[in-house]
């Protein structure tokens, strides 16, 4: 398994994306410390940016990559390697280059800056998140043989976890309004990895009464610590449920 | 050596393979002939795993090879479009073919000598013509010297120099006792490097005998020639069929 994940990370380094995404990240999170004195409100502007950038890089990344190594992978399954090597190599190759990417990226500004607890939540849940969008970006990428149909499937995840899910989640909440619906708007939230993140991301800061009624709930039902175990048990889910349907696909795929 | 038992491999309403059975053994060469989209390709990548059967069995050495992935030390293939990772250069793909099969036994860089690529080691995959590509692809096929090699089309778009390289050393492996599986439009070149004639059409095996025999029947001197009288003959006995 090192070895497919040696050379997966070569090809990852030359593409030189890696290193932009990087730049990125330090640059934005740099900047934002500079407008702002207040470290609290600094994390929670960079929330945003998780919550939204690193879904949406990681999952076209890691769908863009997965069609560039077709050769590769095809290379590969012609010698004596097993399937699973070769693809949770490839998975582990580009989530490590990910989360390394976040890492640095968000990581030194924040540590430089000093933002105590809230800073942390920040990387793990970021961290989370982009394991979990890159496992959707292999589920959606063994999903079809075609590139151009596994990147628009990715695009839909995303965009259905982001900016869709939410506005169902409202309309749900709106025309239900008359019955209690604390624990279905727990079950609801539950299943998107974004809110899930969102959640960990405000408990945290103690704010969640931004969050409204779905946050002030969440709050109320858990409390702070097993909040935030339950939903990181549950974006872990999130992160396993994926790889493992997509590698159970991949198993069987025709090359 | 390797068994393909009643192999049928449907891709959507295509029906690649109609239920394939042929041995394989040690030691000799088959020509694996047919028309294009009879299913050639598609029982190769079968054997090698790229591609899984919908229904049937294939044995190597007697096991079977579903979820199996180790058997394939034995195998090199040459396949018939050599894809390979862009931004590697030829020296890059050689070392990580040796580091990714773990022991490799005794190294066979006799192709690679005979090609010339050790001036091109620096050369990036991309920047290769499809004959370099060819060529790269059988020096990476008899690298490590396993006893079975399917070979996709191998002289295809290679040069007449490098033709008769790769046939002298297709020879030379076969006098060694290897299994050696070619499929090839190239009559006169099957003819030189191969005992055995497979014939696929439509995804079922028409015929499988020696090509010896193959010439006694027809009584032609030539396998082009046999082959054409066979298949027109396999095709009147079809016709005489449907008309009863």
């Amino acid at each position: 398994m090192t070895r497919v994940i040696k050379y997966v990370f070569y090809d990852i380094l030359r593409t030189r994306f890696i290193m932009l995404y990087t730049l990125f990240l330090l640059l934005s999170t740099f900047a934002m410390f500079q407008l702002d004195t207040d470290t609290g409100k600094v994390v929670l502007s960079l929330m945003n940016i998780v919550l939204m950038v690193v879904p949406l890089v990681s999952i076209v990344f890691s769908t863009i990559h997965f069609y560039n190594s077709y050769e590769f992978i095809e290379l590969m399954l012609s010698q004596p390697v097993n399937r699973r090597v070769v693809f949770l190599g490839e998975y582990f190759a580009v989530a490590i280059s990910l989360c390394f990417s976040f890492t640095i990226g968000v990581g030194i500004p924040v540590v430089l800056y000093g933002t105590g607890p809230g800073g942390f939540t920040l990387l793990f849940t970021g961290i989370m998140l982009t394991l979990v969008f890159v496992s959707l970006a292999f589920l959606s990428s063994v999903l079809t043989r075609d590139k151009a149909k596994a990147i628009g499937v990715a695009l839909l995840f995303w965009f259905y976890f982001s900016l869709i899910y939410d506005g169902l989640l409202m309309w749900i909440i709106y025309s239900f309004m008359d019955y209690p619906l604390e624990k279905v708007t727990l079950a609801l939230v539950s299943l998107n990895p974004v809110d899930l993140a969102r959640i960990l991301m405000l408990l945290q800061l103690d704010i969640s009464a931004l969050m409204g009624y779905t946050g002030a709930f969440y709050k109320d039902f858990f409390g702070s610590s097993m909040g935030f175990i339950f939903s990181s048990a549950i974006l872990s889910l999130w992160i396993i449920i994926p790889v493992w349907g997509a590698l159970r696909i991949f198993k069987r795929k025709d090359l | 050596m390797i068994s393909v038992k009643e192999v049928r491999k449907n891709f959507g309403k295509l029906q690649a393979l109609k239920g394939v059975s042929v041995e394989f053994a040690l030691g000799k060469s088959y020509a694996l002939i047919g028309p294009n989209g009879s299913g050639k390709t598609t029982l190769i990548k079968s054997v090698l795993g790229l591609v899984v059967p919908t229904s049937g069995e294939i044995l190597v050495d007697g096991e079977s090879i579903r979820n199996h992935w180790s058997y394939r030390e034995k195998i090199g293939y040459m396949p018939q479009i050599g894809r390979y990772p862009d931004n590697m250069s030829i020296g890059q793909l050689l070392d990580m073919m040796k580091n990714i099969r773990k022991n490799p036994p005794v190294l066979d860089e006799e192709l690679i000598e005979a090609f010339k690529l050790g001036n091109m080691l620096d050369k990036r995959m991309h920047t290769l013509s499809g004959g370099t590509r060819q060529k790269v692809s059988a020096a990476l096929a008899f690298l490590f010297n396993p006893p079975v090699l399917f070979l996709d089309e191998p002289t295809a778009g290679l040069d007449p120099v490098s033709v008769e390289i790769l046939k002298d050393k297709i020879l030379k492996e076969k006098e060694s006792g290897k299994l050696m599986i070619i499929t090839s439009h190239i009559m006169s070149d099957l003819d030189e490097l191969t005992t055995e004639v497979v014939y696929l059409q439509e995804g079922l095996t028409r015929y499988n005998d020696s090509i010896a025999d193959l010439k006694d029947i027809t009584g032609e001197q030539r396998l082009g020639k046999a082959m054409a009288k066979m298949i027109r003959s396999l095709e009147n006995n079809r016709q005489v069929a449907i008309n009863n």
